[in-house]
């Protein structure tokens, strides 16, 4: 600790500032949460994997998968497949953000639609996306739209409630204030309660993008040829489990990017906190 | 424009069921240029009265009228300033001022009329803050300035200044003076502080009572600026304070 610590202090400058001290420390502690975790799972993966009969699953360890990774990261189809499940989980997200985000804003407004709609919000957001997946091959022609829309069906619920929760959170007196400014529904809606309620809307956006983001690889088993569920179940298939880790460390690490850019944009909102 | 007040009631539902009576039989009338305080002491229903002369909510029975057409909504020669200065945070100084007028399309010189009233309260190199980086004192002046630059022709203040220390308070309370005396619109201001009344007032309404009913209005005609330690500001102050005093003692059957 004492060692990456000093490293980063050295090498930025940046951080030598107050802020930057503490931007250290959060680094330094995510590194050793890191770290336990690699370990943890080195010693699970040793445990199990190293009983007679069991050596053929030693690509689950970590340097295993790693050299896979490595291998993985050199490979183009494996790039070809980021970006087939990136612009899946884009497309399911934006068709749920825009059907979520003007529905949650009319219901948040409108007291009687939101009793009128809590009752089928709930019961359709408790049933799992995947048990749609019936119904979506039957519907749609293509897996790749299948796919989609498991993802929407997914992700809309979040969006939804997050953006009723924002609006209804409004501060009153900016509406009274707007209201006596001569202000009409559409500009109460524009002009107060979508900027108000934008930290909400990004969190929502952060909850969805998690969500789809678990759904994806369990959609991409459906019959597609590209996509990271897909690695995976080949992978299983050919029974590379090295390379099914450096898939599955792949999905956590392009999560983890993913959040991170929402979070950065969740940060130039922070004012509605603020005030 | 002249505001008539007649007969109004007010009831809220409480939220266990039964009903309060805010407001009983008021009854007023306030002529164009007239500077009114509506003193009352707190929670007598002196911000409910003014929510309803700014049409932001009904009377239970009675009307309000102003210039003869009864009041069923937001107003656009009316212009309140509330008590939390109710700054938009996502907006700059700038725009926070000019916000009323883009909603309602008054765009011809608006950025010459936004300086203009910049200048005229003292925030001038405060353009582009935002509402965080303001102290209480120039948020109040950024939310005078919006409801001042629609030029309106009454303006409701409810409390505005209440949050303020007393050398900020003194310093709005002239400038305001000063605004109203050259721009000769009709004020309604709401105020829980007797000092601040017989300074800014030269009609002032007592409400007391419960449910509340206007126990008297005083009339005071000298001239401004005014000054706690003046003489007829202290024999008004004095006559206010007895008839409170009476009230109370009225109401606890004394």
């Amino acid at each position: 600790m004492r060692f990456i610590r000093k490293y980063f202090l050295k090498h930025s400058k940046k951080l030598e500032t107050a802020s930057g001290k503490g931007a250290v420390c959060r680094v330094c502690y995510g590194i050793l949460g890191t770290a336990i975790l690699i370990l943890l799972w080195a010693l699970t993966g040793y445990v199990l994997f190293s009983r007679p009969g069991y050596e053929q699953f030693s690509g689950f360890l970590p340097i295993p998968t790693v050299k896979a990774l490595y291998l993985l990261l050199l490979d183009i189809d494996f790039w070809g497949s980021v970006c087939a499940s990136l612009r899946r989980v884009v497309v399911g997200i934006l068709i749920a953000f825009l059907v979520g985000l003007p529905s949650g804003l009319l219901i948040g407004y409108y007291g009687k639609l939101r009793l009128a709609t809590d009752a089928p919000i709930q019961f359709l957001r408790m049933v799992s996306p995947l048990a749609w997946m019936p119904i979506a091959l039957l519907v749609f022609r293509t897996f790749e739209s299948a796919i989609c829309f498991l993802i929407t069906m997914a992700t809309v619920w979040p969006i939804i409630l997050n953006t009723t929760v924002g609006v209804s959170h409004v501060n009153s007196q900016w509406i009274n204030m707007a209201r006596d400014q001569g202000a009409k529904d559409r500009h109460l809606i524009f002009r107060i309660i979508l900027p108000s309620s934008m930290p909400y809307i990004l969190t929502s956006l952060r909850l969805a993008l998690g969500v789809a983001w678990i759904v994806l690889v369990p959609a991409e088993f459906l019959g597609v040829s590209s996509g990271l569920g897909y690695l995976i179940n080949d992978a299983r298939d050919t029974m590379e489990y090295d390379r099914l880790m450096a898939v599955v460390v792949s999905i956590g690490i392009l999560g983890f990017v993913l959040d991170g850019i929402i979070q950065l944009i969740r940060e130039r909102f922070k004012w509605t906190w603020v005030s | 424009m002249k505001i008539r007040i007649e007969n109004i009631n007010k009831t809220f539902n409480l939220p266990t069921g039964g009903p309060l009576r805010v407001l009983e039989d008021m009854n007023l009338a306030i002529e164009q240029g007239d500077f009114v305080i509506i003193l009352g002491e707190s929670g007598c229903g002196k911000s409910t009265l003014l929510s309803m002369l700014a049409g932001l909510l009904p009377p239970s029975s009675g009307r309000i009228r102003v210039d003869n057409k009864e009041v069923v909504g937001p107003h656009p020669s009316i212009s309140t300033v509330f008590q939390q200065p109710s700054l938009l945070p996502w907006l700059n100084v700038e725009e926070n001022i000019a916000f009323g007028c883009k909603i309602r399309g008054e765009l011809d010189d608006l950025e010459y009329r936004v300086n203009e009233f910049i200048e005229m309260t003292g925030l001038s190199g405060f353009e582009k803050s935002h509402p965080s980086e303001l102290s209480v004192g120039m948020a109040c002046r950024v939310s005078l300035a919006r409801a001042l630059i629609g030029h309106p022709e009454i303006f409701l203040l409810d409390e505005p200044f209440a949050s303020l220390d007393t050398f900020r308070r003194s310093r709005l309370q002239e400038e305001l003076i000063n605004i109203w005396l050259s721009e000769e619109f009709t004020v309604v201001f709401v105020t829980h502080d007797i000092d601040e009344a017989v300074l800014l007032g030269n009609k002032i309404v007592l409400l007391g009572g419960q449910p509340s009913r206007i126990m008297d209005v005083i009339n005071i005609d000298s001239r401004y600026p005014r000054k706690t330690t003046d003489e007829s500001s202290f024999h008004f102050k004095t006559r206010i304070l007895k008839k409170f005093k009476k009230a109370f003692e009225e109401n606890r059957g004394l």
